[in-house]
């Protein structure tokens, strides 16, 4: 099969678009875990449950500022909602960056409101309100529908770079997956770390966040497998290679730090904290490996 | 309406540059000196909407020639004025999240000004790296076929100031029947490469600013019918790809949470 050809010009998204994809990714995937921690976990895993949904708003918060700040002309970000031309809606559910700003926004609510939630249950008492509503089916709800939205949060960056006409990039159809699984991975390794530095969280449930982001990393190892197939199948990983194999690097060894970084730590007594510190450097490394390298 | 250019007859000569320049006030980039031939210009982008390529295929063998052949040979110096097509499925428009580019009532596609936010989704959709992002302005601009000229009754600047006739500018119906007719002639002259590029659906629904080339698209940075794709043809496969992903990724959560389950009830016992 002849390689794809590609004549597009590069778009010039850089460090903001790399700090958006990084924390926005962050933002959904720990959302997720803290779902998954307060429908499935037990009581001891509830700590560790307000922890996810904090960090979960506290990643999000510089996103929007990222998009922001990357645009052309920063006070116009609101014709990604409005049509300027004709005072309606902007919404393309075609155009991956259309339907990701509405689900920003949806994302950003559901995140603001359980942030509240487990910050009033973390002894914030002016946010009781909004705790009592958040207990029972309608918070299970809520932080499902949330969850969704975190997730489309984490997985749209690689789709919307994949519907373009950029080698590697619009060579790569999983990249949505890939960003979605690289996204659950990196939040499990944040919360292992603030797990780590807080004598407050159960042991057993650290073991759990342990034992899911190893889960995370198989996912997501296979599925940056399959990406890398699609790219070389097109002709295109050459864009991947040279001086960008350091940022395989990092890659590399944050996906294997679950499975072996962190029994050498146990064994050789080092900071609990190495195994995640690698797992996040990781993910900000497949991020910007693929930013990058495409547009070099 | 739009262009039919003619490469067999371009002469690299600029004009159609230096009038796209001056009527729509495009300042130009810093002089460099790129060492690609005559071509000084290097890109369509932010400040060059026209673009003469200039391709050489000239043999290295201190230019002796072993078997002289016509400009179909692939010994020759080809010339297009690239510009952007205007295509029918146009890639730009498609993503475009603000609806900055449109459709007017010329069929160009057009980048609004004072919409655009200067998000550069465009730049990343158009196959042809036609548009640019100006630091200036904040927004993506192209060419916008002299929208205003148009509006006016005018014909673009490039297609008036080419001195071989090689832009040409008109309904499409009737440049269309020019080039067939063209495309037959220098067949006929024995110049085999030659064709037409966007004169039919096959690239982008057809290209409102269509070409007549002596060789493969490919030698003018043209991408052939085949890697001619949208970026839409990903969105079905990204946002699937991203579904199963999740729910993989649930299901892993929910065993990793689940496990193990009894020694943290036995840890809440213990508080």
């Amino acid at each position: 099969m002849p390689p794809a050809e590609h004549f597009a010009a590069p778009p010039g998204w850089e460090w903001w678009i790399l700090g958006y994809f990084f924390f926005g990714g962050l933002s959904g995937g720990s959302y997720a875990i803290g779902t998954l921690l307060r429908l499935v976990g037990t009581a001891a895993d509830q700590r560790a449950a307000r922890i996810a949904f904090i960090a979960s708003f506290l990643a999000l918060l510089p996103c929007p500022i990222f998009l922001i700040a990357d645009l052309g002309q920063p006070l116009r970000f609101i014709n990604m909602l409005l049509d300027a031309s004709n005072g309606g809606l902007a919404f393309k559910p075609w155009s991956p960056m259309s339907l990701g700003s509405w689900a920003l926004l949806g994302f950003g609510l559901f995140s603001f409101v359980s942030f509240l939630g487990a910050v009033a249950e973390s002894g914030w008492h002016a946010a009781d309100p909004i705790a009592r509503i958040l207990r029972g089916t309608v918070g299970a709800v809520w932080n499902i529908i949330g969850t969704g939205l975190g997730f489309f949060v984490s997985g749209y960056t690689g789709v919307l770079l994949a519907v373009s006409n950029q080698p590697v990039w619009s060579d790569g159809w999983p990249l949505g997956g890939v960003f979605l699984a690289s996204s659950l991975t990196g939040a499990a390794a944040l919360l292992l770390l603030l797990a780590n530095s807080r004598r407050d969280i159960d042991t057993g449930t650290t073991v759990r966040l342990a034992l899911a982001d190893r889960n995370f990393a198989l996912l997501e190892i296979v599925l940056i497998a399959v990406f890398v197939a699609t790219v070389a199948l097109a002709g295109t990983i050459g864009k991947m290679a040279g001086v960008w194999l350091l940022l395989w690097l990092v890659v590399i060894v944050g996906l294997a730090a679950p499975f072996t970084v962190s029994r050498l730590a146990a064994a050789r007594g080092w900071a609990p904290v190495t195994a995640p510190v690698l797992g996040l450097l990781s993910v900000l490394a497949l991020r910007a490996l693929v930013i990058f390298s495409a547009q070099s | 309406m739009g262009f039919f250019t003619d490469t067999s007859i371009c002469i690299g000569c600029k004009a159609c540059e230096v009038a796209c320049k001056e009527w729509n006030q495009l300042e130009g980039n810093k002089p460099e000196l790129l060492l690609d031939s005559f071509d000084n210009t290097g890109q369509l982008d932010a400040q060059n909407w026209r673009h003469v390529e200039f391709i050489e295929q000239i043999p290295d063998n201190n230019g002796v020639v072993m078997t002289p052949t016509p400009i179909a040979g692939g010994q020759a110096w080809l010339m297009m004025s690239d510009v952007c097509k205007h295509c029918q499925n146009a890639s730009c428009l498609e993503v475009c999240p603000t609806n900055a580019i449109v459709r007017t009532e010329f069929d160009s596609v057009l980048i609004q000004q004072d919409v655009c936010n200067g998000c550069r989704d465009c730049i990343s959709a158009c196959p042809y790296g036609v548009i640019g992002f100006n630091e200036k302005t904040g927004t993506a601009h192209k060419c916008t076929l002299c929208y205003d000229r148009l509006q006016n009754g005018m014909q673009p600047a490039c297609a008036k100031a080419c001195p071989t006739e090689s832009i040409k500018f008109g309904y499409l119906d009737d440049l269309q029947k020019a080039a067939d007719q063209r495309l037959t002639a220098l067949q006929t002259a024995g110049y085999k490469k030659a064709q037409l590029y966007g004169r039919d659906a096959t690239v982008y629904g057809g290209l409102n600013a269509f070409f007549l080339l002596m060789d493969k698209p490919e030698v003018y940075k043209l991408p052939n019918a085949q890697n001619a794709v949208l970026p839409s043809r990903n969105n079905l496969a990204g946002y699937a790809g991203g579904f199963v992903t999740a729910v993989i990724g649930l299901v892993a959560g929910v065993l990793a949470f689940r496990s193990n389950r009894m020694n943290g009830e036995k840890s809440d016992a213990a508080r």
